[in-house]
């Protein structure tokens, strides 16, 4: 991690009609940094993304994301980052391979780049009899990595992980976490959202949303101290306690 | 006695080749809060559609309230409530309109059990006249769940009701349903959450359709086959890798601020402590600890 900045924000906000989604929220997110991206339902998480991926034109306040600005830049943006959902990630009718390449083609890999991204993807992956199979024959945490590994196929400088552990089990939980720690080793930065609050704990630092504003903002230990919380969960509890909205 | 009861139930979908459930035989007492644990493909989902007669099993035995699943089907839908893990009410009705909808549907009124619902109800009760599908995820879930009540059910099947929730959220269900388990209500209850297993009287681990673990929480932990020690320094990423490459180690994971570590040999962790720090980590702590549901999970899952 270094102190380059990929992502920065200045009064960001979104407003739908007299509702403040998001409200003048200001940070960074650094080079190579696990970025975790907290907050009860309803506080504006999914707003502030969006505006983030490109997908939504901020009300007011400023952004750029890997060098672009989320007025006028929004499709170099999507160019330049990788999402993944637990909700949404591949084709399940696809083969593995034709997801890679599918992904491959809508990122604009070239032919040449996307045949050899293949190879050695499934490689890493170790799925090579796995890859003429459907994707929904395979297991879960295979269809995790499987997911992960295409949304960085155009390495990007920054991915966005929205609850990617939903549902997961303990384990494969744990093995998404090492394909997120290398890809941070490797200075993607990860954006992430999550529900589980251990996995909080292994981010570098976090910021915590309640009723459309940035209540807090610090690296996990930082946080557990001025909080005087035991545990994460205990600092998301205050937090996000006397929070007023409780929407998605 | 039990009030459903499962005998060695099986289910396979696309012809056999995916196989759901595996074997699973349990019983649930009456006015018990009983929780299936278990990741998103363990077969959950599957025995709450058996158990509500909506699928049939391939094989096995399953009564509800003493009813038999497939002979008595009509009986125990008039009986249980059933909360799908997916929104499943009328988007384009109000909320009035809904509940309205499945009282009239179980041949009773809202007033009539109002009680049971009450303390739910007044929650959303100011978006009465809202449309089901205009409302935000936690007031369809308590919507879904003042329906599935409406008719003051025997059993309550709320299958993954805080899956998505945020923290705060979740406690204020489990709260709910400490309430309604004092009404005498049977209650099955799914998560993928490990944490909230503590919340149940009784939990199945569940994982591939099969059966792990059954028991309370607190005999569940009590069966940890090893001392558990919780480690930290600090680098954690650098000692989650040596720790793995330790010899010493059987098994290691992190859990939050700390690695969960067994031995594979006892009182070792004086000279664990002594390699890593040749290994230059700083700050190592070592302490052993209870171990939670999690780390059950997954020592019944890599066994």
């Amino acid at each position: 991690m270094n102190e380059n900045i990929v992502i920065k924000t200045e009064k960001l906000t979104k407003k739908f009609g007299d509702f403040i989604a998001t409200n003048e929220i200001s940070f960074e997110v650094y080079e190579g940094e696990i970025f975790g991206f907290l907050g009860a339902n309803g506080a504006g998480k999914t707003t502030a993304m969006r505006m983030l991926c490109g997908l939504s034109i901020p009300s007011s306040g400023n952004a750029t994301v890997a060098g672009f600005d989320v007025y006028r830049e929004t499709e170099k943006i999507k160019k330049h980052i990788g999402y993944m959902s637990q909700k949404f990630s591949l084709y399940e009718d696809l083969t593995t391979l034709e997801n890679i390449q599918f992904f491959g083609g809508i990122y604009g890999l070239p032919e040449k780049t996307i045949k050899e991204k293949s190879k050695e993807l499934i490689y890493q992956l170790g799925m090579e009899s796995e890859a003429h199979k459907l994707v929904a024959s395979l297991p879960l945490g295979w269809k995790q990595k499987l997911a992960f590994s295409v949304a960085i196929i155009h390495e990007p400088k920054i991915v966005f992980l929205d609850e990617p552990t939903g549902g997961v089990d303990p384990v494969t939980r744990r093995q998404f976490w090492d394909l997120i720690y290398d890809a941070a080793d490797r200075g993607i930065t990860v954006f992430v959202t999550t529900h589980y609050m251990d996995e909080a704990e292994y981010c570098n630092r976090i910021s915590m949303m309640v009723d459309g504003y940035i209540k807090a903002l610090d690296s996990p230990i930082n946080l557990k101290k001025q909080y005087q919380a035991q545990t994460m969960d205990e600092v998301f509890y205050e937090l996000a306690r006397g929070a007023q909205r409780k929407s998605d | 006695m039990a009030d459903v009861l499962l005998e060695n139930i099986s289910k396979t979908y696309e012809k056999g080749s995916i196989k759901a459930v595996k074997d699973i035989s349990f019983a649930v007492n009456q006015g018990e809060l009983f929780g299936l644990i278990g990741p998103d493909g363990a077969g959950k989902t599957s025995l709450f559609r058996i158990m509500t007669t909506l699928i049939l099993p391939d094989k096995g035995h399953a009564s509800v309230n003493g009813l038999d699943i497939i002979k008595d089907y009509r009986q125990i839908r008039q009986k249980v409530g059933y909360m799908p893990g997916k929104f499943s009410l009328y988007q384009d009705l109000s909320v009035l309109e809904n509940l309205s909808f499945f009282a009239t549907v179980f041949n009773t009124s809202i007033e009539e059990n109002y009680d049971l619902i009450k303390d739910i109800y007044i929650q959303i009760e100011p978006f009465r006249n809202r449309r089901a599908g205009k409302l935000s995820g936690g007031m369809k879930q308590k919507l879904a769940l003042c329906c599935a009540l409406i008719h003051r059910p025997t059993v309550l099947f709320l299958d993954e009701p805080t899956t998505g929730v945020d923290t705060v959220s979740r406690k204020e269900f489990w709260e709910m349903l400490h309430r309604l388990k004092q009404e005498g209500i049977t209650i099955l209850v799914s998560t993928p959450y490990m944490d909230e297993a503590n919340q149940c009287e009784r939990i199945a681990l569940i994982q591939s359709g099969e059966l792990m673990s059954i028991d309370t929480p607190k005999n569940i932990t009590s069966q940890y086959p090893k001392p558990l020690f919780s480690i930290k320094a600090s680098n954690m990423g650098k000692l989650l890798k040596d720790l793995r490459k330790n010899p010493l180690i059987d098994s290691c994971f992190s859990f939050g601020e700390y690695h969960h570590i067994t031995f594979k040999k006892e009182k070792q962790e004086g000279v664990l402590v002594k390699q890593l720090e040749q290994l230059n980590h700083g700050q190592v702590t070592i302490q052993g600890i209870e171990p939670s549901i999690e780390d059950c999970f997954i020592n019944l899952m890599n066994r």
